[in-house]
């Protein structure tokens, strides 16, 4: 095990809601970490819709989802605030008790955290990629079908059949190229979202016949039980062909989904967290759901009521961290203690 | 309002109506037709709200424009009349639309 990383609270989940609450925790002198599955902060504003406008957040008449997570981040940076990508939490378990809570926090690349108080401002969930669905593809996964590359020696001496049109199918076609027995790359039309340099790159490869390129998309899988023999292709012309491949690396982008999130003892309402409206706590005190992930009667998937919840959430916080401390309530325009922190005066 | 009418893989045919200036995946979700996700809200963002639109219809639409072509990448099982229903606006002009839900959603 990994040497445990101490926190008063982490924040699962780097979106807008998860962002703020560092902010509201910081003025109460709460230190936090951050996780989220992506490889930057911004969940659904960064990942969705970077460009997109966004007009309901107070004060700004419109700001697109990267301005917004921009300024959060700045908004954010007087409470240094330690962040880590690509991280999934896999579990989650009380150490503590209902008075004193405690919880042991485990990602999938083995960080193990002990965090007197945990806010969940998963979102949607984590973004996993989309798996096709095609039948049966379950039984190959992890031996014949990949949804990312973790080592490139997987694919060594392979014929490997990489869809998608984006940078991570045309990256991973040229990367395996030299590795593979055969790369063949396989999109549903001619044009492609991923960078020109790779497009021309990977055009240069299959003009030299050391990759191939199919115009076409995957209707079936054909196999034994984990041993992928070949991909049912519908092509251009809409006949179907067998396209012999032992390995698949399908690139069709992200979803949400609740994962893990659901084995961790917590009371689910159809794939969201139910709160209370006074701290936003969940079931197990200490644990608490803020954002698009929680509900409760009236709730509003809005950023607004995101950053709403997590303040209220941080109150309660405040007494699990500083059980000892009484809590005065201050105004950051007029106090100087809360100027002090935020660095302003 | 506009009618829009919305079949779904079983051949299963719900009319709704649609408000004009709206987009076709709003009246889905606003109308409870099954079928659209519509995982990112309408940003063109997740390919969770694809539609083949009736033969008959095809040529009455405005032609998809490049973010949604690209979009359609996450697709999947598309087809030439493969359109993402958050982009098809609800005008007087496409009253009687027919639209098809594919099985899954990707």
């Amino acid at each position: 095990m990994s040497e445990i990383i101490k926190t008063d609270a982490l924040i699962v989940g780097a979106g807008p809601v998860g962002l703020f609450a560092v902010f509201e925790l910081g003025l109460l002198d709460i230190k936090a970490h951050v996780l989220d599955i992506l490889p930057m902060a911004g969940g659904q504003c960064a990942e969705l819709y970077p460009e997109k406008p966004i007009y309901d957040i107070p004060g700004f008449p419109v700001v697109t989802g990267q301005g917004l997570v921009d300024n959060l981040i700045k908004q954010i940076e007087p409470f240094s605030p330690t962040f880590h990508f690509n991280e999934m939490v896999t579990a989650l378990e009380p150490v503590g008790t209902p008075e004193a809570p405690l919880f042991r926090v485990t990602t999938d690349s083995d960080l193990v955290f002990e965090a007197k108080i945990v806010i969940i401002a998963a979102g949607g969930g984590s973004f996993q990629p989309k798996k096709p669905p095609l039948a049966g593809i379950e039984q190959y996964e992890g031996t014949s079908v990949f949804y990312a590359v973790r080592k490139m020696e997987t694919f060594r001496g392979r014929r490997v059949l990489i869809v998608g049109g984006g940078d991570s199918a045309l990256d991973w076609a040229l990367n395996l190229q030299p590795v593979a027995e055969r790369v063949i790359l396989m999109h549903r039309r001619d044009d492609f979202r991923a960078a020109p340099h790779s497009v021309n790159a990977m055009r240069e490869l299959v003009a030299e016949k050391k990759m191939d390129f199919v115009l076409g998309q995957v209707s079936a899988l054909k196999g034994e039980i984990g041993m992928l023999s070949a991909a049912v292709i519908r092509g251009a012309d809409n006949a179907n062909f067998d396209l012999p491949c032992n390995a698949m690396l399908p690139f069709f982008g992200l979803t949400m989904k609740l994962g893990p999130i659901a084995d961790w003892g917590l009371n689910l309402n159809e794939n969201l967290i139910p709160v209370d409206t006074e701290k936003f706590e969940t079931n197990v005190p200490g644990i608490f759901a803020i954002g698009d992930i929680n509900t409760y009667p009236g709730k509003l998937k809005l950023i607004l009521s995101g950053f709403h919840e997590g303040a209220l959430a941080a109150q309660k916080a405040h007494r699990y961290v500083y059980p000892d401390k009484k809590l005065l309530f201050q105004y950051t325009t007029s106090s100087s203690s809360l100027q002090k922190k935020l660095g302003v005066n | 309002m506009v009618k829009i009418i919305f079949i779904d893989s079983a051949g299963q045919s719900r009319e709704v109506q649609g408000e004009e200036g709206s987009t076709v995946m709003e009246t889905a979700l606003k109308s409870s037709v099954p079928g659209i996700e519509a995982e990112c809200g309408g940003a063109c963002a997740c390919a969770t709200c694809h539609v083949y639109v009736d033969d008959a219809w095809v040529e009455k639409l405005p032609k998809a424009q490049s973010m949604e072509e690209d979009m359609l990448d996450f697709a999947f099982d598309v087809r030439p009349n493969s359109r993402l229903s958050c982009q098809i606006r609800v005008r007087a002009e496409i009253d009687g639309l027919i639209v098809h839900t594919p099985e899954r959603q990707g």
